[in-house]
């Protein structure tokens, strides 16, 4: 065995302990706990009312919040990278922001703006839209958080974008508005399923700001984190691990679904855009034969 | 459809890319714009399809001013330098793409991508992607994509430099075949003065955003109007001297002249074919001394120094050179025998021969 299989031997095992240790055991070492008890109670653990409440609250809360930052954080990155503008600089590091600070600060923060003690929370409390110690400061807090993984995702494949197939479009009676929808979002794909993809996983896992700012009140605003430190506190490990499983399963399928998604770029990717054109333009690539490569 | 432009000017920040240009491209025509890189070319073909604003000048297409129209109204057809093709799509659906927009029926399109499809040699290709392809082949496809939708004109941007050296020679004879099939009025960008000599049947000449000389390949080859385009094309060899009684005395060389007064100062071209160079140190009144010799493939070049230390080219073919016994360093004398005296900015040009009576004409700068 040479020196260099050796190296190349030890490099392997190296990655493959990491993610192993790291990664690999905690998980399976909790998935025994949960069904050490035998899957009845693992399925009882989550049809109680408040688990139940709180997963399927997490669930559809960090889905709005994916759809908001899809949207905001797609436009942002193209503002980023296709616009010069004094500040430009300054907005870009702030991006970065809520991955730099701790998750508990970012709840201070939002229950600074809209709690009691602010303008702005006083006078949408007056208005009936109360945000903190509602579900929506729990989307806020998403959003926040996961504000970044759209942004940074997008900002690479859009600027290897070369302009000149969105050009191309043009030239060929193409608005730009269509030209976004059929040029520009399918080559950056890739970078926006990773971003919004990451962004749900992250949403859903998402504890420290929202314990600040939910109010956690059982079947009404505590979701599924906060639910799992409850019973943790309150000496029922087995129902917390139990939430955490079914969460650790879906983001685990999400992220699973992704890899499947993004891989093998132009062989993958074209027959999920075939899928997200419709039926009305899709099969014409089928009328003609497909040689072998 | 015939495209002209009047007075184009296209200024970025503080520098000018394209300075006050008029040129037409007539129906049917197949035009070339040769020009260095950074010429301004590139820009004056943007301007044309809409994808830049021009600063100042008209721009008509089919003799409507199209000024005030977007890219996408001006119907016309672009085949980008790199291609862009859309890399998510197939063949058939790159092809497609300017169809649907246009909302032609679906067995229209069928039809119509089929019959580019033949047209192009692409049969049996419209399901792959691009990446799939050969960079002829995608250069076809970006062709293909632009005719679809039937444009008024073809607008291509250095259609063949992206492609190695063979494949460029087999795509330029396809192109001329492809446009006397269609006929549609092209114009493309090269930097590439045999490509442009080759492919167009007529030629416009770009420096520094400024139109130097319109005309057939075989007028800007033999008649260059400014000694920039003496230089572009071809290669040439280009002495100075001073005037005197009507001859330009360049070291021991001399030009007539007939017409320029005394102390002014001249430029003389004249190719490397017309400097005949002999071994036999008496053949030819002017003697020097061979310095290289090149082999070209189908020729030879010769370098030579003459004794004021003027260093010259010629050019021989592979027969004549083998009846001569030619050694590096040997003393030689030479001959030219066509030359031209080059314009000078805003003055008229003359052709000649050192033994022949000069022919002189005005030219149009």
């Amino acid at each position: 065995m040479t020196s260099h299989m050796l190296l190349s031997l030890a490099l392997r095992s190296a990655a493959m302990g990491y993610v192993l240790v790291l990664i690999f055991l905690p998980l399976a070492a909790l998935a025994q706990q949960s069904v050490a008890a035998g899957l009845d109670r693992f399925t009882q653990d989550l049809s109680a009312p408040q688990a139940a409440a709180a997963l399927w609250l997490t669930v559809e809360t960090a889905a709005i919040a994916t759809a908001i930052n899809a949207v905001f954080g797609t436009l942002s990155a193209l503002v980023l990278v296709r616009y010069e503008f004094p500040g430009r600089w300054l907005l870009n590091a702030l991006v970065d922001l809520p991955f730099a600070i701790p998750t508990l600060v970012a709840g201070l923060m939002i229950a600074a703006i809209y709690g009691p003690t602010s303008l702005l929370g006083t006078w949408l409390q007056q208005g009936g839209m109360a945000v903190l110690y509602n579900q929506p400061s729990i989307i806020l807090a998403m959003l926040f958080v996961t504000m970044p993984f759209t942004i940074r995702s997008l900002q690479p494949v859009l600027m290897g974008l070369e302009r000149d197939q969105e050009e191309a479009a043009f030239t060929l009676g193409a608005s730009p508005w269509m030209t976004f929808w059929k040029v520009t979002v399918p080559s950056v794909l890739p970078g926006l399923l990773t971003g919004v993809f990451l962004t749900f996983v992250r949403a859903l896992g998402e504890f420290g700001s929202i314990v600040i700012v939910a109010g956690n009140i059982p079947m009404k605003t505590q979701v599924a984190s906060v639910y799992v430190y409850g019973e943790i506190e309150s000496y029922n490990p087995q129902a917390a691990t139990s939430v955490s499983v079914l969460i650790l399963l879906i983001s685990f399928l999400v992220l699973l679904l992704l890899e499947r998604l993004t891989r093998r770029p132009g062989e993958r990717l074209p027959r999920l855009l075939q899928w997200m054109r419709g039926r009305d333009e899709g099969g014409n690539g089928s009328v003609v034969p497909t040689a072998a490569v | 459809m015939k495209i002209e432009v009047r007075g184009l000017t296209k200024k970025f920040g503080s520098g000018t890319a394209v300075g006050d240009v008029s040129f037409v491209v007539h129906e049917g025509e197949l035009l070339g714009l040769l020009g260095p890189s950074g010429s301004g070319k590139t820009t004056v073909l943007r301007l044309i399809a809409g994808l830049e604003i021009p600063t100042a000048g008209d721009i008509f297409i089919d003799g409507k001013r199209v000024n005030d129209l977007t890219v996408q109204e001006r119907n016309i057809g672009f085949v980008f330098q790199h291609y862009a093709l859309f890399k998510h799509l197939t063949v058939f659906d790159n092809i497609a793409f300017g169809l649907k927009i246009k909302k032609w029926s679906r067995r229209d399109i069928e039809q119509r991508v089929q019959e580019l499809l033949a047209l192009m040699s692409l049969e049996g290709l419209g399901g792959r992607y691009p990446h799939q392809l050969s960079g002829g082949q995608r250069q076809r496809v970006a062709i293909a994509r632009a005719l679809a939708p039937r444009p008024a004109v073809l607008l291509m941007d250095e259609p063949f430099g992206a492609v190695d050296a063979k494949v460029r020679q087999e795509l330029r004879e396809w192109l001329i075949r492809l446009h006397t099939d269609l006929n549609v009025t092209s114009l493309f960008v090269t930097h590439d003065q045999e490509e442009a000599m080759e492919v167009s049947g007529r030629i416009i000449v770009f420096s520094k955003g400024k139109l130097e000389q319109a005309g057939s390949p075989a007028d800007v080859y033999e008649e260059p109007a400014t000694e920039f385009v003496a230089r572009f094309i071809g290669s040439m060899n280009i002495v100075e001297g001073v005037v005197r009684r009507e001859q330009v005395q360049v070291g021991s060389l001399e030009f007539p002249a007939p017409g320029f007064p005394d102390g002014q100062k001249l430029q003389v071209g004249f190719r490397p074919y017309y400097l005949k160079v002999a071994e036999d140190p008496t053949r030819y009144r002017q003697q020097a001394k061979l310095r290289h010799i090149y082999f070209l493939g189908v020729a030879y070049r010769l370098e030579i120094e003459t004794a004021d230390g003027l260093i010259l080219r010629s050019r021989m073919n592979k027969e004549e050179f083998r009846r001569c016994h030619f050694t590096v360093g040997q003393a030689v004398s030479f001959a030219v025998t066509h030359f031209r005296i080059l314009p000078q900015e805003g003055a008229t040009a003359a052709i000649g021969s050192e033994t022949g009576t000069p022919i002189t004409g005005p030219l149009t700068p």
